[in-house]
């Protein structure tokens, strides 16, 4: 842990949560600018692992602890596939988001916006899952 | 950008490899965003220069940054590469021009996405409205890819790591934390 290199902790503090603010923009925003859920996901996983290095993998645990990170992993799967079983469901084919609302461009509107938040969802649990188990090798 | 590719490959000390591929995928969202490609560029840039380059020096910390002694030169596998690149190369020849409007892949299903995506959808970026709902299935694929790697990577390394902090004794199982 980095207790000594006060200036990389002040200015990570700093940092984090502009960097989990702006993945949480790059997500949402991803339908109208560039951006989603792959690129959110892996910048928030970013901010994560940032605040590992920093301030020690142990309190990084702490954050995010394995049974969430293993939840986030599936819960992002499902996410994306249970919008195309309800589709399914609904009367259409799978992954079809016309049926999910009255309003067909409405109703892909939120296809689109739930099946990204599954992509992010995945992919930062992917990519924190990755860092922690590589970084508690050496220990 | 060709600089930095060289440089990877005769540099031995794994650090400076490490940074010089983190600038090479910079360079490379640099290049998408002159072509135009916005979110391909935002991808290398997150996923290329960043995450790889944090994992790799996550490796480099497990490992050392030192590569072994260099291995002579292998004329086969020389002649096999530059016989391969030397096709690929020739057939660039036969691709149409960047940008051509009578390209294969402009005349396909691309007119039909620019014209109908903002109607059926209501999306302005086109790339986000092809990529969840046209091509729907590929990326469902794409997130059980990454979540198939996740789960690789705990049972390879997760699994190993609990079996070998069980093994070790006491004193080290109790400030290691949790198993993976």
């Amino acid at each position: 842990m980095m207790t000594r290199h006060t200036i990389l902790r002040v200015i990570a503090k700093f940092m984090i949560p502009y960097i989990l603010l702006f993945a949480l923009y790059v997500q949402f925003h991803g339908d109208f600018g560039p951006g989603g859920g792959f690129q959110a996901g892996v910048i928030f996983a970013a901010g994560f692992i940032l605040y590992s290095l920093i301030f020690g993998i142990e309190n990084g645990r702490k954050v995010m602890p394995p049974w969430l990170r293993r939840a986030l992993l599936s819960i992002g799967v499902i996410i994306f596939g249970g919008t195309g079983l309800f589709g399914l469901i609904l009367g259409g084919n799978f992954l079809d988001y016309n049926v999910l609302l009255e309003n067909p461009v409405a109703g892909q509107h939120l296809g689109i916006l739930l099946v990204e938040l599954g992509v992010g969802i995945t992919v930062s649990a992917t990519m924190i899952t990755i860092f922690f188990v590589f970084a508690s090798q050496d220990q | 950008m060709l600089l930095t590719g060289i440089s990877v490959i005769f540099i031995r000390n794994l650090f400076a490899v490490v940074v010089l591929a983190g600038m090479f995928s910079l360079l490379a969202a640099v290049l998408y965003v002159v072509l135009d490609a916005v979110d391909v560029a935002f991808t290398e840039a997150a996923v290329g220069a960043g995450i790889s380059t944090l994992l790799l020096l996550g490796t480099l910390a497990l490992t050392t940054d030192k590569e072994l002694a260099k291995t002579k030169i292998k004329i086969i596998p020389l002649l096999l590469v530059i016989f391969t690149g030397s096709v690929l190369i020739l057939g660039t020849r036969d691709m149409p021009n960047f940008g051509d409007a009578k390209a294969p892949a402009n005349l396909h299903v691309a007119p039909r996405y620019i014209e109908e995506s903002m109607k059926e959808t209501g999306l302005p970026n086109m790339v986000t409205s092809v990529l969840a709902s046209y091509r729907g299935y590929d990326t469902f694929g794409e997130v059980v890819v990454i979540f198939t790697a996740a789960i690789g990577v705990l049972i390879l390394l997760g699994q190993g790591y609990r079996k070998s902090r069980r093994g070790s004794g006491k004193i080290i199982n109790k400030n290691s934390g949790e198993a993976e």
